[in-house]
């Protein structure tokens, strides 16, 4: 028996009606949850002053600090080494079987637990070269840990451009370098930045690889080599050692609203751009 | 009187891995002339175009036998260079395919790769291709506009503009009136007539009514040989070959 083509309609727009209410539902519910019980305890003093007795009191300046800038240095350093890849992949090599295993390599490394990159930036650069539990050790953690999705996101960007666009580049006498940086990257660009944006997303709510590198230092980064603490691996260690419950509340709406913040200006970036090109 | 030889392909075998689409190919192109090509599908105009400004290096497996000349020098020689090949002998796609940049920005994009940099001197450029490509009347006011919104017609009439402005010496066009209506078509066919006296011109179409108006000689490709080569009145009224007789009066093809 066949079901009509009304019945089929009429069921297809209420189930897929129903999945994206439940997933805006389900997000809502997690923010409402972290704002309502965070927001009471947000005040410019908590923003602005450095914690006391390990968090039980005073603010949360440093771990602002450290959430900005460990995401921060490992973006300067993963976008250059993932978008020189992907165009290096893309644009420089023929599919091989060298390629084919790279892009292989990448897509297992994008699947590693976050831990594991800790324990690794743990043991080389904390322990074998000597950096310590410093930003810098932090920072580099999570550029490799990032480096995957910046090197994936990039090149399917890459790959999207119009061959035609390359193909009347070079016919007016572009080399392929002249054509990458004239023609392929600004067009790549939007997808670049998604996957910068998806990057920065992860370093910044990362906890694991960040306490393993970074360390849980209170006090302000003065350099790069000092430890820092983030404001995920703050609530974490108020929630788990059950030092501040309000405390941890409140610093997860505070990761939250940043979170959305840099979301909301990468949106409004990129839809300036994309406007001033068509 | 004689003229010049511009181009001179001798015995040109092209093949794409196994697969051969130029067949020996022995012609000459005189300079500031309008030669058309024309032949049915994969008759191997468009590779033959595309083995004249080595846009068939791009191809994976491609490969060129045989010698071709441009005043007198083989372009395939190990010291020529490619890119600098493509400053000598532009090319025009079939399908209009503006970078998505501005108008300006898509005329001055050759000039900009060679180092000029002088604003005035662009302007110069813009200005003179674009009058060329009979196209200037119609965008002088908005040179910054997005080449993408231009129509159809006025796309191709760009790209013409942007081909023109590297001052090259050749000028491939492969059907670039395929998508074209007939205004935008009569445009076109405006301007190849004036320009001739400046650059050699090949033309590949698949109207063979535009070669007949425009070209000075005509070839007539079929399965990646040269059937016959002579001047256009010749080959519309009285082709010594059957099949370009075939092909010229509709037969086939």
């Amino acid at each position: 028996m066949r079901i009509s083509p009304k019945v089929t309609q009429t069921l297809a727009v209420l189930l897929l009606g129903v999945a994206t209410l439940l997933t805006v539902i389900i997000l809502i519910m997690i923010v409402a949850f972290v704002l309502k019980r965070g927001i009471p305890e947000i005040s410019w003093e908590f923003l602005s002053t450095k914690p006391r007795e390990m968090g039980k009191a005073g603010g949360i300046l440093p771990t602002i600090w450290g959430t900005i800038l460990l995401p921060v240095i490992a973006i300067v350093i993963a976008l250059p080494m993932g978008v020189g890849t992907a165009v290096y992949l893309s644009e420089y090599t023929r599919e091989n079987h060298v390629t084919r295993i790279i892009r292989f390599g990448t897509d297992c490394l994008a699947g590693i637990p976050s831990i594991i990159f800790g324990l690794f930036g743990y043991i080389f650069f904390v322990t074998i070269l000597g950096m310590g539990w410093s930003m810098l050790s932090g920072g580099l953690t999570l550029a490799i840990m990032i480096l995957p999705t910046i090197i994936r996101t990039s090149e399917e960007a890459i790959r999207a451009v119009p061959q035609t666009y390359r193909e009347v580049s070079c016919s007016l006498a572009a080399t392929n370098w002249e054509t990458v940086y004239k023609v392929v990257l600004p067009n790549a660009l939007p997808g670049i930045m998604t996957g910068v944006m998806l990057g920065i997303g992860r370093s910044i709510g990362e906890t694991a690889a960040v306490i393993f590198t970074a360390g849980s230092s209170l006090l302000m980064p003065l350099s790069l080599n000092d430890s820092v603490r983030t404001m995920s691996v703050h609530f974490y260690l108020l929630a788990r050692e059950g030092i501040s419950n309000e405390k941890a509340y409140a610093t997860a709406a505070v990761l939250v609203f940043s979170v959305l913040s840099v979301n909301l200006i990468a949106y409004w970036m990129m839809n300036r751009f994309i406007a001033k090109r068509s | 009187m004689e003229r010049k030889v511009k181009i001179s392909v001798q015995n040109l075998n092209v093949f794409f891995g196994q697969y051969q689409v130029l067949r020996g190919l022995t012609l000459n192109v005189e300079a500031n002339s309008i030669l058309g090509i024309i032949g049915p599908a994969s008759s191997g105009k468009t590779s033959f175009l595309r083995t004249l400004n080595r846009m068939n290096d791009l191809v994976v497996n491609s490969r060129a036998e045989g010698r071709v000349l441009l005043d007198g020098v083989d372009i395939y020689h190990p010291s020529q260079s490619a890119v600098q090949l493509r400053k000598r002998v532009g090319m025009v796609f079939a399908l209009p395919m503006p970078l998505p940049m501005s108008i300006y920005d898509n005329v001055v994009y050759g000039p900009r790769l060679s180092g000029i940099r002088n604003r005035a001197q662009l302007d110069e450029i813009v200005e003179r291709t674009l009058t060329s490509a009979f196209l200037w009347d119609e965008v002088k006011d908005r040179l910054n506009l997005l080449a993408l919104r231009l129509s159809g017609g006025q796309q191709q009439r760009l790209c013409l503009a942007r081909t023109l402005a590297m001052d090259p010496e050749v000028v491939l066009l492969d059907e670039p009136c395929s998508g074209l209506d007939p205004v935008s078509t009569a445009r076109i066919e405006e301007a190849l007539t004036v320009l001739k006296s400046r650059y050699t011109i090949i033309l590949v179409t698949n109207n063979t009514k535009q070669a007949s108006r425009v070209a000075d000689e005509t070839a007539f490709f079929l399965m990646g040989e040269l059937v016959e080569l002579d001047k256009t009145d010749k080959i519309f009224t009285s082709p010594s070959d059957q099949r370009t007789n075939d092909y010229v009066t509709g037969r086939f093809g």
